[in-house]
């Protein structure tokens, strides 16, 4: 095992954190939400670099001898995605909402505005 | 066996997962609201259902598709599931039944059916996590309930209600994607999702460090959703701010389910398979669990806000139910799965009746609802009976879990007495803010006229005092939930040699 045969894995740890980085140390939510999102991104990569096998195919039955990738992570995937993008919209959603009722995206303003 | 009854495990979620679109289309609220209710109570009726059939000996086991598993998704429905599936739907058809008052005044008559629509998927989300036997639909699940309440706390009429439930939705998230890549992780060893298939296989892997890191990301993200000490920051906000009967429902099942799942995967999956894993599964929980304990009780001491009080006592409970987990004994689990029934039924109650003064009193704070007893005598007396019950008063449900968790403590020698210490030092801090509740409701100086305040209406009252009278049954006649959380002890820590 060497570092560029986990190339993949070291993409995954360093989009989490860049990620994880975002949600916590930006005030404005909107960033908050797009860390959020790469967060979640990092994962999916995971999940399918597990599934990946080189020169694998389609898993479709041939005659001739083939080896192909499994396909239940790409699944899981597709369904952690819709996840993902649900949870984005409705972050996005309550963001509207914030912009309504304080005039502002920025934590800082919004705990100052509620302390009064 | 009738097919019916072969159905159940589906059925429970399947009922409310389709009756929530419908109840969206239904348009005069109260025809919503009579669908949600239904939906709600035939759910209840199926955990009955279970129950009874899991206390006769029966095990459910439901192939989706007809798939076989491991390969398929499999529901599996036991002693433990059950006792989760009872809080679950029992906590949203009280919360449900009583509410109809508290939701007009939150929620304005044309997004009921939406609000109604949002609370049938979080009930079907939290109740296919105790279902489901299969790592990933779990957290299709855990997503699916963690954005219906999402929904449905940010439905509540103040604006700090929207930076909450932003915070909750970005905690949530990290948490349940925490859980995500701990499950990648042991799919990625073990090539299986399902539970059972999980804990035998992940004992024929060599290499065990990336098990551990999944142990590890799993119990973080599953802490995250559960509110334990430290990373509860996202609840009291969420409760505090969330329309009534969400508190309800949430204070009494949400996090609940959190632990079932992090006790089923700790325990049953991890516990046979890594070495160690009873001494770092206690040493990581149990220290929170005790700061927990006395952080939510003292913070809940100087609370001036009823609900956020309420929901500072709710981190303390936590911490008792981890502290009975954390011992790692049978003694131990069935105390911490005894007081995950024992506080939803007190904390629910509570909250019920929180809704009920809620309907007449002007605010939330203590001073607020001074006097309040002398106009709403009833909800002034639920409230005391389920303080009790939380206080953990004999002849109350909360008596029993704390009596089998401070007998399970005093198995473990010197550290069992230091945690009896803290257990009585917390009770007594207990007894000190609803005390607080107490004393303002019956004795505190009305602040505003209360000439218009009058009792809450008939149908909250009755739910509210049901599931009072549930305290003191189940504090006076406990052998139900103590068969259940027994049987839970064994099924967790495997049969008893």
């Amino acid at each position: 095992m060497n570092v560029l045969g986990l190339f993949y894995y070291w993409v995954f740890a360093v989009l989490l954190m860049v990620g994880f980085y975002a949600v916590i140390a930006k005030p404005n939510y909107v960033k908050k939400l797009i860390g959020l999102s790469i967060f979640q991104a990092a994962v999916f990569l995971l999940y399918i670099t597990m599934g990946k096998i080189e020169d694998g195919t389609a898993p479709i039955f041939q005659a001739a001898e083939n080896v192909y990738s499994n396909p239940l992570p790409q699944v899981l995937i597709l369904t952690a995605i819709v996840v993902g993008i649900s949870t984005t919209a409705l972050g996005l959603g309550i963001v509207v909402r914030i912009r309504e009722e304080y005039g502002s995206i920025e934590e800082t303003d919004i705990k100052e505005r509620d302390r009064k | 066996m009738t097919t019916i009854a072969h159905h159940l495990p589906a059925l429970q979620v399947i009922v409310p997962m389709l009756t929530a679109p419908l109840v969206m289309l239904l348009k005069p609220a109260g025809l919503a609201r009579a669908a949600a209710i239904a939906a709600s109570l035939f759910a209840f009726a199926i955990a009955i259902a279970m129950t009874m059939g899991v206390l006769d000996g029966h095990i459910y086991t439901y192939r989706m598709g007809s798939w076989p598993a491991p390969y398929g998704i499999e529901l599996a429905v036991d002693r433990f599931s059950v006792l989760v599936l009872l809080i679950v739907t029992g906590a949203s058809s009280f919360a449900l039944l009583a509410g109809q008052r508290s939701v007009d005044a939150d929620i304005s008559h044309d997004r009921q059916p939406l609000f109604y629509s949002a609370w049938l998927l979080a009930l079907a989300g939290l109740s296919g996590i105790p279902v489901s036997a299969d790592a990933f639909n779990i957290f299709v699940f855990m997503e699916i309930s963690s954005l219906a309440s999402y929904v449905l706390i940010a439905g509540g009429s103040n604006r700090r209600a929207l930076p909450a439930v932003f915070k909750y939705l970005i905690m949530g998230t990290i948490g349940a994607t925490f859980y995500l890549i701990g499950i990648g992780l042991i799919y990625l060893m073990t090539g299986t999702l399902n539970l059972e298939d999980m804990a035998q296989r992940i004992s024929g892997v060599e290499d065990v460090n990336p098990i551990i890191v999944a142990a590890g990301f799993v119990t973080v993200g599953l802490a995250l959703k559960a509110a334990i000490f430290p990373l509860h920051v996202w609840l009291p906000n969420a409760y505090t701010y969330a329309p009534n009967t969400v508190t309800v429902f949430l204070a009494a099942c949400g996090t609940k389910v959190s632990i079932y799942l992090l006790l089923r995967f700790d325990l049953a999956v991890f516990q046979g398979n890594l070495v160690e894993h009873a001494f770092h599964f206690a040493a990581f929980l149990m220290p929170l669990a005790v700061l927990g304990i006395l952080v939510g009780s003292t913070v809940a001491m100087f609370e001036k806000d009823i609900k956020r009080l309420l929901a500072y006592s709710s981190i303390a409970q936590i911490g008792y139910i981890l502290l009975g987990a954390s011992l790692v004994t049978i003694a131990g689990l069935t105390a911490s799965t005894l007081h995950i029934f024992n506080h939803a039924l007190a904390k629910g109650t509570l909250f019920l009746a929180v809704a009920c003064l809620a309907t007449q009193c002007t605010g939330y704070r203590l001073s607020q609802l001074g006097g309040a007893a002398k106009k709403m005598p009833w909800t002034a007396g639920a409230l005391v009976v389920s303080g009790f019950s939380l206080i953990g008063i004999p002849g109350t449900a909360g008596f029993i879990s704390k009596w089998y968790l401070i007998s399970a403590a005093y198995e473990q020698g010197s550290l069992g007495i230091a945690l009896i210490v803290v257990l009585v030092i917390s009770s007594l801090m207990a007894v000190v803010y609803i005390w607080r509740i107490v004393e303002s409701i019956y004795f505190g100086e009305p602040t505003s006229d209360l000439s218009s305040v009058r009792e809450a209406p008939i149908a909250m009252l009755v739910l509210t005092w049901a599931a009072a009278l549930l305290n003191i049954y189940f504090g006076l006649v406990p052998e139900l939930p103590v068969s259940l959380s027994s049987s839970a002890a064994d099924i967790l820590l495997g049969p008893t040699p």
